[in-house]
């Protein structure tokens, strides 16, 4: 069993107007290097799910999406996520806004192959006005009380980045919080792992580190090796994220043309070529964790 | 000793406003006893620091990131001291301890109302938005399930407006919100911490109330910069000035003054 396959053949693993969830956390550990890959394709029509960050406001400035559901798009540092904000601000895209627990609630009841999750949470809020299709449960007990009944949000694919896999699907996360991640690759009936460092059997090559996976390789259906893959979001404990490049890409929004500047001046080719055009792999794996 | 100890507590000379309401801040964990204290941005961070190393050592308080701390880890560069992990706090335990009820979050909104509902959505309409912002983040979550405080360092009617917020995401006390069956027993709006004054939901039917007022502030001040109609406390007083002992503490925990540059011109807390 080997489920490596290469970056560059990421895309085709895409088709028009598919359910694709993407894990990390806004500015932190997002599958950078496959984004690019699709930003690159002439995939479309998405509906993407996601604790947002850059690769949200990318894949809009891009055209590749039909229909958001999200918790929160931001970079931290950088609050309103460019991109995400002048697709919003255009209007047309289809949004699903949700409270970020909501959001792993909707994942959970995908993973345990159920229609939905009661829960108190979005009741009261906006989240039921801009939903209009979610709709409200009564407890069948005797409290009687009224929770609004979260539908499951199924994949079709899901695109996480993580420090270590094996060629079999195992991965290994050893940043501090590994987010959703997991919760991202059981809703999903697909999931494309991308990695720092790859081994043939992290049995053998990292048996230590056990604790650091996080879901089974059976729900793994490739990995790939994209070391920096995380670029310009953070790998903690690796990297931080890049501010400078996110400043850059933050000021292209509002310049004329802007995104077409970007994508030429980095998406142009391979990751290499990316990497070499935003410093260097040495600058990005030297980039400090921030401080808060 | 008891002599130093009333030392310590006497009102320094001067004070800057976001000292002042760092104080006031702290105030809205009081009591909160082993609770999840969040302060999100500068001041509610330091406020949460404050309240932790003076009258609330129980509180439980992450580094920011996704680890417990028991002592508050400073803003900014650190040089060569090292936060000590009590413990851990990922985004998935923080929703169980949202969920939970066992939190108290001081958060800013961009826009609050009469109820206490709260914005950080989007501005203007949702479907095309004037502004985007951030999206609902954890708001709907937090209010529904546990206490919250909120910190609002330029009060206006852009932030208090007169109608009901763009967006509600964190829930309050607007009866039209909920229907029969819905269970908001646990919606509990604490504090509110403004440029100009302290505020809470002690009105009848939880209407806003101004508790005190900043120094050189009036409270017809308040209200014309209040986009609805405000409650003076019937023992509405002066916001309390930070004491010594709070001066230390906030140095220690912002050691780089990253509080000056949170309110425009970084005024005094008494205006000369």
């Amino acid at each position: 069993m080997n489920k490596q396959i290469g970056l560059d053949t990421v895309a085709s693993q895409l088709h028009d107007g598919m359910t694709v969830g993407i894990g990390g956390w806004g500015p932190r550990r997002k599958p950078m290097a496959v984004v690019r890959e699709i930003l690159k394709s002439p995939v479309k029509d998405l509906t993407v799910v996601a604790y947002g960050g850059p690769e949200i406001g990318m894949l809009c400035a891009a055209g590749k999406v039909r229909k958001l559901v999200y918790g929160f798009v931001t970079m931290d540092l950088i609050p309103l996520e460019p991109y995400f904000r002048k697709a919003r601000e255009a209007g047309g895209l289809e949004i699903c806004e949700l409270d970020e627990g909501l959001l792993h609630w909707g994942l959970r009841a995908a993973g345990m192959r159920v229609p939905f999750l009661p829960t108190r949470v979005g009741l009261g809020s906006d989240i039921l006005t801009y939903n209009p299709g979610f709709k409200t449960i009564q407890s069948p007990y005797a409290d009687g009380e009224v929770l609004l009944a979260m539908p499951a949000l199924p994949l079709d694919l899901a695109l996480l980045h993580v420090d270590t896999a094996d060629r079999l699907g195992n991965t290994h996360i050893h940043g501090p919080d590994p987010f959703f991640d997991d919760l991202f690759a059981r809703a999903a009936k697909k999931t494309i792992v991308s990695c720092e460092e790859i081994h043939d059997r992290l049995d053998i090559a990292r048996p230590d580190d056990a604790k650091a996976n996080l879901f089974e390789r059976n729900l793994v259906s490739h990995v790939v090796h994209a070391p920096l893959g995380a670029h310009p979001t953070s790998c903690a404990p690796r990297y931080g994220w890049d501010l400078v490049h996110l400043k850059k890409y933050a000021a292209s929004a509002v310049e004329p043309h802007g995104w077409a500047h970007y994508s030429e001046q980095y998406l142009g080719g391979d990751e290499g070529r990316y990497q070499d055009a935003v410093g260097g792999a040495q600058h990005i794996g030297a980039l400090p964790m921030p401080i808060f | 000793m008891r002599q130093l100890d009333s030392e310590m507590n006497e009102t320094p000379s001067s004070y800057t406003l976001a000292e002042l309401l760092i104080c006031a801040a702290s105030e809205a964990w009081r009591g909160n006893g082993e609770l999840l204290g969040s302060g999100i941005g500068t001041i509610p961070r330091i406020a949460l620091g404050v309240a932790k190393l003076t009258h609330s050592p129980a509180l439980l308080m992450t580094d920011g990131e996704a680890y417990l701390v028991e002592e508050p880890v400073p803003l900014g560069p650190r040089g060569d001291w090292k936060p000590r992990f009590a413990g851990m706090m990922t985004y998935m335990r923080v929703f169980d301890c949202v969920w939970s009820g066992k939190r108290h979050a001081l958060v800013g909104p961009t826009q609050i109302d009469r109820w206490g509902q709260a914005n950080i959505s989007c501005l203007g309409d949702f479907h095309k938005p004037k502004v985007q912002m951030l999206g609902s983040r954890g708001f709907p979550g937090n209010s529904i399930n546990h206490i919250n405080s909120m910190f609002v360092p330029a009060h206006s009617t852009r932030v208090f407006v007169e109608n009901e917020v763009d967006v509600v995401g964190s829930v309050g006390y607007n009866p039209a919100r909920w229907q029969p069956g819905m269970n908001n027993k646990d919606v509990d709006l604490r504090l509110i911490i403004t440029d100009l004054c302290v505020m809470d939901f002690s009105g009848p039917d939880h209407a806003i109330v101004v508790r005190s007022l900043h120094p050189g502030v009036s409270f017809e001040q308040v209200q014309a910069a209040t986009g609805f109609a405000l409650l003076p406390a019937s023992d509405i007083g002066t916001t309390a000035a930070p004491t010594h002992e709070q001066m230390a503490l906030i140095r220690r925990i912002d050691p780089h003054n990253l509080r000056a540059g949170v309110l425009k011109n970084n005024p005094p807390g008494v205006p000369a």
